[in-house]
């Protein structure tokens, strides 16, 4: 099957102009249940046209808040503006948002067809308008042969598509997605990431999407807000919020990674390397670490040190250059996941570090093995300080 | 006595006790005697009696009556109260509405009969078939809010929401969501009402007024007088009708089964 990809994705970073107007904005929003505080005090702005992601885990509140932007609930405190309109009070029906439901909620007496027609017959279009319609979302979503069927006749993942139409058939200003791909295997999961992409670059709407899938919400996002307990830990890019998080929360949620509880020993300002930050000096149970990077921390602080186990370099003889951190243990168990192998090194004080490696060489047997004894070594901007 | 001959003696012993008073009645409703314990030999004679039988055939007119209307008012009443209890969880006395709904569940039917009979009188109101018509409302209502609520518990409510979300109102929501989706449930409600409005003596005679004398009445008095062949025979088509509805109900719930079992094999192999 030969797959259009649309054009090139372009540069897309709104929330950097200072003078970008936000499409949504989510005001001092609290919601509470009772004593339960489900949203606490947020506040975030989406731009037209963004692939935004809510991820967290389950109950932190992202799910809440994308029920408050459809107006399935109301915030206890603050308020949503939808092109600077206060949607205060706007029922559901009423609302330029459509929905895709996490059980995708497909009308079971109805077929594909009369299902994805359901919104437009609501705006009381025209028969030709609607059938016209239905038959350009049935083609999206490559379902044109499905049109007379029940949803109990269709695949799981036909029935994602059908849920897909239905929610797009409206065009609407915002498109929601809670857990669009959870019911789906990982193979057709990674297609329809894609696909989603597509679609949306195609349409040009905003998308925000609900999920506790970090890869997915990597793939998928322009930018991605990380939740616990109703509060937002850190809004960036995939990228960013990879390579920069900014605590151990997120740190530790996005991916695999070393985290050492460390007390800064010194952060004089000095630079080790031409055009890098300066360095601040850590150690960490014996262990000195050097980290550069621009951090107001003072001898004495109680940090986190945080390093992403594929920056971890690993081998059998004591590395010479001594300007790295380099850190000596032996080799506790490995994991082999085929593109990567995981190496768990026990340091002498008994705690574990990993490293990665990528598998490039086709050797079966490994050149490193369990219980070698290994020096872990790693540059000076490989790790990050985290103060939270 | 080996256990696989106990069982089914146990089994035939116990089909017996539970039918054999059937059948002797269907089997003397086509006796040509005029006693009803003596074999006379088979005829249909009886059933032209009960078909000239004025009196017994006014008394069937109005059971069909009584029983249509007042299944259709408590079939309507009980789904309102079912969507009350399960869409409302707080309200001002839900508690003491909870208790009324399902209070003729658990209400002798002579207490229920009597105190609709004591309110009639109190409001003046005289009896007859508007009288068991009310009263038939009032005890098969509570009987179609069991049965929609928990249909109504089950039912999938981000359905309705995805409606709202397309742009449907609430209440067009339900008409067009909701209702086709609980017809079942609603339509075995009405079912049930209608069975237990026909086959009610007791609540029927404490509320019923001259003229409108319902077939468990009329039966019973008859009854009394002496069992007639007759009555073996209109009994003999109420059994029928039962077992008939019985019958056409399970086979096309099953049929329906069969038939969403099939398309979900289809579905799967992806044949159109």
């Amino acid at each position: 099957m030969a797959k259009s990809l649309g054009p090139v994705k372009r540069k897309f970073s709104p929330w950097t102009d200072p003078g970008a107007v936000p499409f949504i904005r989510f005001e001092n929003i609290t919601k509470r249940y009772g004593d339960f505080v489900a949203v606490n005090n947020l506040t975030l702005d989406i731009y037209e046209r963004e692939f935004f992601s809510l991820l967290g885990p389950s109950g932190c509140g992202k799910t809440t808040l994308m029920r408050m932007l459809a107006g399935f609930e109301e915030p206890s405190e603050g308020r949503i503006l939808l092109q600077g309109k206060d949607m205060s009070g706007v029922p559901p029906y009423r609302r330029p948002t459509n929905m895709m439901f996490q059980s995708y909620a497909l009308f079971p007496h109805m077929t594909v067809e009369k299902n994805i027609a359901f919104g437009l017959q609501q705006d009381g279009l025209s028969k030709p308008d609607i059938a016209a319609r239905v038959e350009e979302m049935l083609k999206l979503v490559k379902l044109e042969s499905f049109a007379r069927r029940k949803p109990a006749q269709l695949s799981g993942g036909q029935r994602q598509r059908v849920a897909l139409a239905r929610s797009l058939a409206k065009r609407p200003k915002v498109l929601l997605l809670d857990e669009p791909l959870g019911a789906l295997d990982r193979k057709l999961r990674e297609e329809t990431q894609f696909e989603l992409m597509d679609i949306q670059h195609t349409l040009g709407l905003t998308f925000l999407i609900v999920t506790h899938d970090q890869e997915e919400a990597m793939t998928v996002s322009d930018r991605i807000a990380v939740m616990d307990k109703g509060v937002i830990m850190q809004v960036a890019t995939p990228a960013e919020i990879y390579e920069a998080p900014n605590s151990r929360y997120v740190a530790d949620f996005i991916g695999d990674i070393n985290i050492l509880e460390c007390a800064v020993t010194g952060n004089a300002g000095d630079c080790l390397r031409d055009g890098h930050p300066p360095v601040v000096r850590l150690v960490s149970n014996g262990l000195d670490i050097a980290v550069e990077q621009e951090c107001p921390v003072t001898a004495g602080d109680k940090v986190g040190f945080a390093m992403r186990p594929e920056k971890v370099r690993i081998s059998l003889d004591k590395p010479a250059d001594t300007t790295v951190n380099t850190a000596h243990g032996e080799v506790w168990d490995i994991g082999y996941l085929g593109d990567f192998s995981i190496f768990l090194v026990k340091l002498e004080d008994g705690r574990i570090l990993r490293a990665a490696q990528a598998n490039v060489s086709r050797l079966v047997d490994r050149p490193i093995t369990f219980g070698d004894s290994v020096w872990l070594t790693w540059p000076l901007d490989a790790g990050l300080v985290l103060t939270r | 006595m080996k256990p696989q001959r106990f069982d089914a003696t146990i089994l035939t012993l116990c089909f017996a006790f539970l039918y054999i008073p059937i059948i002797i009645l269907v089997v003397y409703s086509f006796n040509a005697s005029r006693l009803v314990t003596v074999w006379g030999g088979f005829s249909l004679h009886w059933y032209q009696v009960m078909w000239s039988n004025e009196g017994l055939m006014d008394a069937a007119w109005v059971t069909a009556r009584v029983g249509v209307l007042s299944a259709t008012f408590g079939t309507i009443l009980g789904t309102l109260a079912a969507l009350t209890l399960t869409r409302f969880p707080r309200f001002p006395g839900r508690v003491a509405f909870t208790g009324m709904v399902y209070a003729p569940l658990v209400m002798p039917e002579v207490i229920t009969g009597l105190s609709m009979l004591l309110l009639f009188v109190a409001m003046n109101i005289d009896r007859g078939f508007w009288t068991v018509t009310i009263a038939h409302t009032t005890f098969t209502m509570c009987y179609v809010a069991i049965v929609v609520q928990s249909r109504l518990i089950t039912f999938d409510r981000s359905l309705e929401e995805a409606a709202q979300d397309l742009g449907c109102p609430p209440v067009k929501t339900f008409f067009a969501i909701t209702l086709p989706l609980i017809l079942p449930a609603i339509v075995s409600g009405w079912m049930l009402a209608f069975t237990l409005s026909l086959d009610d003596l007791v609540i029927a005679s404490f509320t019923t007024g001259p003229g409108a004398t319902t077939l468990p009445i009329k039966i019973y008095s008859q009854v009394r007088l002496g069992v007639t062949p007759e009555i073996n025979a209109i009994c003999t088509i109420l059994i029928g009708l039962v077992t008939f509805g019985v019958i056409i109900t399970s086979i096309t719930t099953k049929r329906a089964e069969m038939r969403r079992i099939r398309d979900e094999h289809v579905a799967i192999r992806g044949i159109s």
